[in-house]
């Protein structure tokens, strides 16, 4: 046992659906033990003659989700490893029962050594506190006593460069000076597991890159990180195990790389193959990411491209790529003739063309991609038979709060009026 | 220097005890320990928490911390008109103000404490949905969170009862234990209401009226000796009705000690505080899923 860090065995947890929207009233209950005899009776009258189905379908039924069904893995001393999986796997829920915010249903896991989690940067954080408060406040939520804060006050100002704003109310602070504060106080946790949950996509690329140091360096102090991410890159380059969840269940615990290939040849099987064919085109790739960071951010540059080879002589080559919401409904479109025209392609000759957006415009969230060849020369439109899956990372827009479906999918570029009379 | 000690620490934990550092999370059906070790490890978070309360809650106020006077004070004033004036209520051959005063300083802490614990988790569902910690920390330090305030109330007192040549007597070495029990009150309450408000947000709109059913269940603006002396014992059912004229007695000195009726209410304090523990981690599992 004492090599290993986290051991979890038949991890389960469930989550009534009802109950997750909002929370019962004392009317509820009321009429709920109020028509419980009424359902009794109902019950013994119909367990001998035949159910009637309109009255059944009266009782709601408790719907409920195994969020983690049956979760068994172990954790050595000394790995930093990362939980991949689609929206909904369980990945956030592991990590809560982990941090013992909210009990299994079922199973247990053994922790041997302290925890700290950072499931969110900058909670407890209070606007109308100063950044000095606020890093003992939200120290003393993580758990780090008051004198191991005071013995690194100086060194977390200085990573989180708001030494000027120091007695400031964080309520003035830029999102990215709040955001980097927050960080600050918990990446001084010294705890020997450490749980993360997608909290590495904030800030901007030179921040990012700090935070990044940051997790490497308390890896090689020998803690044990288990880190949650959608950034593959980012799983990549720190993590050493990989744990690939799925509709609550753990799929694969292997090496990093080896889990991460897994889970995304499975996510191609379930979105359709890398390499497609249309009539006259063989697509292997659409590629979208950003030069400047391992993730795509709103607002941030990102290129797209698309990697093909005509199976025909193409006279006029051309490109439509569409931008669309996982409902499929279209958020923008490029077409590359209204840019510009390329040399002819011959047939089997591998092709690499795109665009460089300025600035993407969406919200975090997931977001598909629809892809058009042509030759204009014939004319000819062959549409790409499958969409292709990105991600926008959560990322500050409007001041950095999470942002509800009021916002919308696309980000605007705005800045306040007010002309007060 | 301080890097070597920083790199040496955590070698040093990895080795020490080890079979009894290994933590077990699991599912707990029904009861549960009150967990007062723990909650003895979270004193700093109490200490934070409480403090963070007291230092928001002036803020961006003209006034501040006079608040925390003007509210008892006025009260005093309005009580003293229409009870002591013109309704003519007896107060046991004290002046009128510094009756009602001294008795409206621990009714105003626990009215306070009572609202604001009641409130508490849901109001901080934000740390409880992301940080492990005791829950039982955040209705605690909403509690604590009013002495400050009277604290400040408890100098105007002094100020009153110097005003009227009023000098407590041995009695008052008994103050914090009426203080205690004033805070007991509020707590034992609060568990309760709190855990039912994470549930059921009817409790919210129960609150403000409770409180002022129970102000007049108090002997804040009449004495306590208005009740029969049969009830009496029955009165202290009501642990404020026993908080209430303990302060007096400390303080004022010539009331007659509370006897039976203080000890019932010491009683309900203990069973409202037991319950209210143990109810309370009862329902905490569900906090974090819930609120």
């Amino acid at each position: 046992m004492s090599d290993i860090a986290i051991r979890c065995v038949g991890l389960s947890k469930r989550y009534r659906i009802g109950q997750t929207e909002g929370y019962r009233t004392l009317r509820d209950v009321i009429s709920e033990t109020a028509a419980a005899p009424f359902r009794w009776l109902r019950k013994t009258s119909s367990s001998n003659g035949n159910v009637n189905p309109a009255v059944e379908s009266i009782t709601p039924a408790v719907n409920s989700i195994w969020a983690l069904n049956d979760v068994s893995f172990e954790i050595n001393r000394g790995d930093v490893v990362g939980i991949i999986g689609r929206n909904g796997a369980g990945k956030s829920t592991l990590l809560k029962v982990l941090s013992r915010i909210t009990k299994p249903t079922r199973g247990y896991a053994d922790i041997n050594g302290r925890v700290g989690s950072l499931l969110e940067v900058g909670t407890g954080f209070h606007p109308e506190l100063t950044g000095r408060e606020n890093i003992y406040l939200n120290g003393a939520i993580l758990g780090i006593r008051k004198a191991e804060i005071e013995r690194k006050f100086d060194e977390i100002v200085a990573f989180a460069e708001v030494e000027q704003f120091i007695d400031t109310p964080v309520k003035r602070y830029s999102s990215g000076m709040y955001v980097r504060l927050a960080f600050a106080v918990a990446a001084h946790m010294e705890t020997e597991i450490l749980l993360v949950d997608e909290v590495l996509a904030v800030g901007d690329a030179q921040f990012q890159k700090k935070c990044f140091s940051k997790m490497s360096q308390i890896r090689n102090q020998g803690k044990t990180i288990v880190l949650v991410s959608h950034n593959m890159a980012a799983v990549r380059s720190i993590c050493n195990q990989g744990l690939h969840l799925q509709h609550g269940r753990a799929v694969l615990q292997a090496d990093v790389n080896q889990v991460i290939d897994a889970y995304l040849a499975r996510t191609e099987e379930a979105e359709g193959p890398m390499e497609v064919e249309t009539e006259n085109f063989v697509v292997n790739e659409v590629l979208i990411e950003s030069s400047s960071s391992p993730i795509l951010k709103t607002f941030a540059p990102c290129e797209i491209r698309v990697r093909f080879q005509p199976k025909i002589d193409v006279g006029d080559p051309g490109v439509y790529i569409g931008f669309l919401t996982n409902e499929l409904h279209r958020l923008a479109g490029l077409d590359l003739k209204d840019f510009t025209s390329l040399p002819p392609l011959r047939a089997g000759q591998s092709a690499e063309i795109g665009f460089s957006v300025e600035s993407l415009p969406f919200l975090a969230g997931s977001y598909q991609v629809e892809v058009h060849l042509k030759d204009m020369s014939r004319p000819l439109i062959e549409r790409v038979p499958r969409y292709y899956r990105f991600d926008v990372a959560e990322t500050p827009v409007y001041g950095g709060r999470h942002l509800g479906s009021w916002f919308g999918n696309v980000g605007l570029t705005a800045t306040p009026i007010a002309r007060l009379g | 220097m301080a890097s070597i000690v920083e790199q040496a620490q955590p070698l040093d934990l990895s080795h020490d005890s080890e079979a009894t550092r290994v933590f077990r999370i699991e599912p707990t059906k029904g009861w549960t320990a009150v967990g007062l070790r723990e909650l003895w490890q979270y004193r700093e978070l109490l200490y934070f928490l409480t403090w963070r309360d007291i230092k928001v809650r002036y803020k961006q106020t003209a006034l501040g911390a006079a608040w925390a006077i003007i509210q008892p004070f006025f009260m005093m004033v309005v009580f003293s008109l229409f009870f002591g004036r013109l309704a003519r209520v007896p107060s046991d051959g004290i002046p009128y103000p510094v009756f009602s005063f001294c008795a409206l300083l621990p009714w105003q802490l626990f009215a306070h404490a009572l609202t604001e614990s009641s409130n508490s988790l849901v109001g901080n569902q934000n740390l409880i949905t992301k940080v492990y910690f005791p829950r039982l920390v955040i209705p605690m330090a909403a509690v604590l969170g009013g002495l400050i305030d009277f604290l400040i109330a408890f100098a105007i007192l002094l100020l009153l009862m110097l005003y009227y040549g009023i000098v407590p007597g041995w009695a008052i070495v008994t103050l914090p234990g009426f203080l205690l029990l004033a805070i007991g009150t509020a707590l034992g309450v609060g568990l309760w209401l709190s855990a039912l408000n994470v549930q059921y947000r009817d409790v919210r709109y129960t609150i403000n009226f409770l409180v002022q059913f129970w102000l007049f269940a108090t002997p804040v603006a009449y004495p306590s000796s208005l009740i029969p002396e049969k009830w009496r014992a029955l009165y202290g059912l009501n642990p404020m009705a026993g908080v209430v004229e303990g302060f007096r007695w400390a303080l004022l000195g010539k009331s007659e000690p509370p006897g039976m009726m203080l000890w019932v209410s010491v009683a309900v304090v203990v069973l409202l505080l037991l319950g209210g523990l143990y109810y309370f981690r009862r329902m905490e599992q569900e906090f974090a899923d819930v609120v």
